[in-house]
């Protein structure tokens, strides 16, 4: 059985005219292809909302700084958060996903490739028009430029007597759109795994990523949809009158609160389940180990994502609910953390008696373990809502939530790069530049959000664009900043390493990790067809029975 | 490794020893159902928060009149579309397309329901959705699913035009099917707006 | 004004019950989670250096251990019981907090928030003044706990002054309260901790906790109507005529406007535009003349006045002591 691609020569390759093959990419339904346009399209947005927030950060190294104005400063960081969470962390997910989902359950493509798509461009479209609001922000009103409402756009802020012009439509519309596109998104991967798995893959027999993908779009379904529905209120307030968040009118301002968290909090285990997914596929390759305990891992992550639904109001400790909801809030947020628990003990699991192999994904895994468990435990501590009193609106919930996004889930979208480079390009990553763009982002990483959590507890609060000399929070604003400016060249190294690979790496092969999942039985790049004929499989590790025909996990399972 | 022998074969297969999943177009559909119920309970849920907690303006119970006859039409249309789909599943063309065509005049009928009502308290009782929070709540709930009703319509429609043109056969039952899920599904939403809205609220 | 200024916001240097009890409460949780991080950490820690790969191994795999029910039940039974252990914790402070009686010695303060400034009314006493708030100190034997209303006249904002107390937020149609007994006198720094807008990183806040005859000497010269200087009358003139009593007042004058601060005792503030700046003569100057160059984008127009008019008014606020 061939799995390999027919080799095609380079000069037959080389000899089309680059216009063709932009045009195939425009127009592809593959979804190798729409995953890594997805993902390029992400990462220049990294590089984007990475720009602002070196601009926030170097307004905030001095007390009373004046390299930007408040109008600017507050764009910054309204943009800054909503491009990271919208236009760089969902389309990387989800461009994964794309990429890995089919050819990790034996499937040629997705379930419905032009929808794939449509929900790409969707989302290309909304990040497009987020930034064309820097020039068309100011609508009729002259006022106005990029949106400067924050990324949680609260009421009655946006209301059109505190935000005049467009700028806040213009927050509003991309994101509902790409919003579409991402439910979109989330259809078509449930259904890809729910109907196109490989002979012999039962949902138990399913890596650990298709898992926790099917999980995550489920989420998607139920936790995206609660923006969009209260973003549509926001227009028709804005537009035709409305009153739903018009507190001169007897409206909320606190519904706008409850509907925006409801899917704020899903929203970050949306983010985060796939970064476990790429967890749990590459600590047990460099283990050399199974993962431990995948049913408790399958339930664990789908308890996650139901008690997650639950939580939301813990981002609202400080509005004056009674004591009782505050109380409820407290106690499934605690609770969401048993199960999360579970997983990192798992993967300890995993490793203890294994054969670390130290390799670059590696390195990064074992970063995201060290810094998920800090990240827990401060999420932990502000469950505690009396300590949240102090802690919310503080620095220490950005300390917080960035070691939850950058320290946990960038770091395993790191990992996941270096560990499926070598399947997308057929070259491996170098590990020289590798490591050094480890070691820069790690310490970068923790000069940068270590001591923010000590400004929060210094009393420092969020989105002010200058700080009080004298408060003690001098000296830490400076060192965040330099980390900052560590990181950026981290990510220098990084972009640097994903081009100069691509013409200079090393040949990969088909499976240059000695892996067991499916991806790994095709040839590196796969063909545009995936497998020559699809494989029936009797285990979770198609690949450890192939190669261990004498002991299959299948005797085992 | 650049070849390999077929992998080691115990696989578990129903019975019959055929691998079959669901299918793909109920699957995509019961997610995007979910998706929209989503977004419907959200709209829902500020009905009901903001009722009696308009400041001034129409109450509901002012203006609102019960829509038996249309609702009668929109939930009638449920079970034509079922038989058509059976009909179309015996290959009963002519069956399937007359109550096709009857599903869509019962849904269109809904929709003139739902003008005459707007009409109706648009310019007899000045209820807008600026007027006050009722307003606000109301048009956008029921006009949020009048939308969906329309996008349902218009697929409809194209199906029906295909109908004319003698294109569809029983090897399209599936797709019928994952349509008339869609359409079932406008209905179920009916049945809560309209508790809701004349119901609960009034 | 009494005491000293402590400009170090610290949340763990509490002066009121409140304060102590989330210092108390926040202690407790943080040591065990040290020992969670700790344990975790160090099993973590160990793992990858026993377990290292060597190149002796490099072609033998490790044993395939696929999991264990009895270890998967361990490390969910203990975290639970550390679950139920924290919120009984938190439990009982939110509620001593949040559901504590009001004495009828207490202090009403309603406290509403503007952009980019916070209105302080005693309802009581019949005072209203702006951005720094005095309150008494109470002890024992005599508590004087002040309980606030926070309201809010146009978006959400954010009371907090970490030293006493946790931050309650002020939502338009929304009423909250809070409630502070600071134990010993001084000026407490805090600002705005919830976005609303422009200036909302220097919506800042001074609180004065005031010896009781501090505090009753501090009641006495707000209730009093605005000093009237025969000396200032150009000045107030100028204030009078032009646009300033739309938005400001100053009581026992015509100027009677809601939207900006109240000017009656403006100079028993030590700060102006909510702390952005000192309250010296030249600073007020420049505060009327360009407000944008101490805080661009709060909501004072520059009132482009000619220097006469100017120096007068100046002249005029001087008096409202």
């Amino acid at each position: 059985m061939a799995s390999d691609a027919v080799a095609i020569s380079r000069t037959e390759v080389e000899d089309r005219p680059w216009v063709d093959t932009l045009h195939e990419w425009v127009t592809t339904v593959d979804h190798k292809r729409i995953g890594l346009l997805y993902i390029l399209f992400a990462l220049v947005f990294l590089v984007i909302a990475g720009l602002e927030a070196l601009v926030i950060r170097i307004q905030l190294m001095y007390p009373h700084n004046d390299f930007v104005s408040p109008q600017v400063f507050n764009r910054m960081f309204t943009m800054h958060g909503t491009t990271m969470i919208f236009f760089f962390a969902m389309p990387i997910l989800f461009g994964f996903g794309n990429y890995l989902v089919p050819l990790m359950i034996g499937a040629r493509d997705m379930a419905f490739p032009r929808l794939n798509a449509f929900s790409f461009w969707l989302s290309a479209l909304g990040g497009f028009l987020l930034y064309f609001s820097f020039l068309g922000g100011s609508g009729l009103y002259g006022a106005g430029s990029a949106p400067d409402v924050g990324w949680w756009a609260y009421a009655p802020l946006t209301a059109r007597a505190f935000s005049p012009g467009s700028s806040t439509d213009y927050w509003t519309i991309a994101v509902l759109v790409s919003g579409f596109g991402s439910i979109g998104t989330a259809v078509n991967l449930i259904a890809t795994i729910l109907c196109m798995r490989c002979p012999g893959m039962t949902l138990g027999r399913m890596p650990l990523l298709s898992w926790l993908y099917l999980t995550m779009s489920g989420l998607a379904l139920i936790g995206i949809t609660p923006l969009s529905a209260a973003q549509l209120m926001l227009l028709v307030d804005r537009y035709l009158g409305g009153h739903f968040f018009d507190t001169q009118a007897g409206g909320s301002a606190t519904l706008w609160m409850h509907f925006f968290w409801i899917f704020g909090h899903p929203e970050v285990y949306i983010l985060v389940i796939p970064a476990f997914a790429f967890m749990s596929e590459i600590i047990p390759v460099f283990s050399r180990k199974p993962i431990f305990g995948y049913p408790v891992m399958v339930a664990a992550t789908v308890c996650i994502a139901f008690v997650s639904m639950s939580v939301w109001a813990h981002h609202m400790f400080t509005i004056g609910m009674n004591s009782y909801a505050n109380s409820f809030f407290a106690i499934t947020t605690m609770a969401v953390g048993v199960p999360t628990g579970i997983k990192i003990f798992n993967w300890l699991g995993t490793m203890w008696g294994g054969r670390i192999q130290f390799k670059t994904p590696m390195l990064f895994a074992i970063a995201f373990l060290f810094q998920f468990l800090i990240a827990g435990l401060t999420g932990i501590i502000q469950a505690a809502v009396p300590f949240d009193w102090q802690l919310s609106l503080s620095y220490f919930v950005v300390a917080h939530f960035h070691y939850v996004i950058v320290g946990g889930i960038l770091f395993a979208i790191f990992a996941a790069f270096y560990y499926w480079y070598p399947k997308v390009t057929g070259r491996m990553l170098s590990e020289r530049l590798g490591t050094l763009h480890f070691w820069l982002f790690v310490i970068g990483f923790h000069l940068t959000f270590d001591p923010m959590h000590f400004a929060g507890l210094l009393g420092m609060p969020r989105r002010i664009y200058t700080f009080e000399p004298g408060r003690g929070w001098d000296a830490i604003n400076l060192i965040v900043s330099i980390g900052a400016f560590i990181q950026a060249v981290g990510i220098l190294v990084f972009v640097a390493n994903l081009i100069l690979s691509y013409w200079k790496g090393a040949r990969a092969g088909n499976d240059p990790w000695d892996a067991w999942t499916l991806e790994w039985l095709t040839s590196s790049p796969p063909p545009a067809y995936n497998f020559a004929s699809i494989p029936t499989i009797a285990s979770r590790r198609p690949l450890w029975d192939l190669k261990h025909p004498e002991d299959p996990d299948s005797r085992y399972e | 490794m650049s070849t390999f022998a077929p992998p080691i074969v115990e696989p578990t297969f129903d019975t019959a020893g055929v691998w079959s999943l669901p299918s793909r177009g109920k699957v995509g559909m019961a997610s995007l159902i979910v998706a929209e119920s989503a977004i419907f309970t959200i709209f829902v849920v500020a009905y009901l928060y903001y009722l009696g907690k308009s400041l001034s303006g129409p109450t509901p119970r002012q203006v609102l009149e019960v829509p038996i006859f249309y609702t009668f039409c929109l939930l009638s249309s449920s079970l034509t579309i079922h038989y058509a789909g059976k009909s179309l599943e015996r290959d009963k063309k002519r069956a399937f397309l007359g109550l096709w065509l009857l599903t869509i005049v019962l849904g269109g009928l809904f929709m003139f329901g739902t003008a005459r009502e707007w009409y109706r308290l648009i310019y007899e009782h000045g209820l807008t959705i600026a007027t006050n929070l009722f307003g606000t709540t109301y048009y956008s709930l029921v006009g949020l699913h009048a939308f969906h009703v329309t996008a349902g319509l218009i697929m409809l429609s194209i199906v029906l035009a295909f109908s004319l043109a003698g294109r569809v056969t029983p090897r399209h039952f599936g797709r019928i099917d994952v349509l008339a899920l869609y359409w079932h599904f406008v209905d179920a939403v009916w049945v809560v707006v309209f508790t809701v809205v004349y119901v609960i609220g009034r | 004004m009494t005491g000293d200024t402590v400009t170090i916001t610290s949340i763990f240097a509490p002066e009121t019950t409140p304060a102590r009890s989330i210092y108390d409460l926040s202690m407790f949780v943080m040591v065990i989670t040290a020992i969670i991080f700790v344990v975790v950490g160090g099993l973590l820690l160990y793992s990858i250096v026993k377990f290292r790969g060597k190149a002796a191994d490099a072609n033998r795999e490790p044993a395939q251990v696929y999991g264990s029910m009895q270890i998967e039940l361990a490390w969910t039974v203990i975290p639970i019981l550390i679950v139920v252990v924290l919120f009984l914790a938190t439990a009982r402070v939110i509620h001593a907090v949040q559901d504590a009686p009001k004495p009828s010695t207490a202090i009403d303060v309603t406290a509403i928030g503007h952009q980019f400034w916070w209105e302080f009314r005693y309802p009581q006493l019949g005072i209203v003044t702006a951005n720094e708030l005095h309150i008494p100190v109470g002890d024992t034997s005599r508590p004087r706990p002040t309980f606030l209303k926070l309201l809010s006249a146009d978006t959400d904002h954010s009371f907090w002054i970490p030293q006493l107390g946790g931050k309650t937020d002020l939502i338009p149609n929304h009423p909250n309260e809070m409630w502070m007994d600071p134990r010993r006198t001084g000026v407490f720094l805090g600002q705005c901790a919830q976005y609303c807008g422009t200036q909302h990183g220097k919506m800042l806040l001074r609180v004065s906790v005031d010896s009781a005859e501090d505090f009753e000497a501090w009641v006495r010269a707000q209730q009093q109507a605005a000093t009237l200087d025969s000396a200032a009358s150009a000045g107030r003139r100028v204030f009078e005529t032009t646009a300033c009593i739309n938005c400001h007042a100053v009581r026992g004058t015509a100027a009677n406007g809601r939207f900006g601060p109240d000017l009656t005792h403006l100079m028993s503030r030590s700060t102006i535009a909510s702390g952005a700046a000192a309250n010296t003569p030249d600073i007020l100057r420049l505060w009327i003349q360009n407000p944008d160059t101490i805080k661009p984008g709060s909501l004072m127009p520059p009132m482009q006045l000619s220097e006469r008019d100017l120096n007068a008014l100046v002249g005029y606020l001087e008096t409202l002591r």
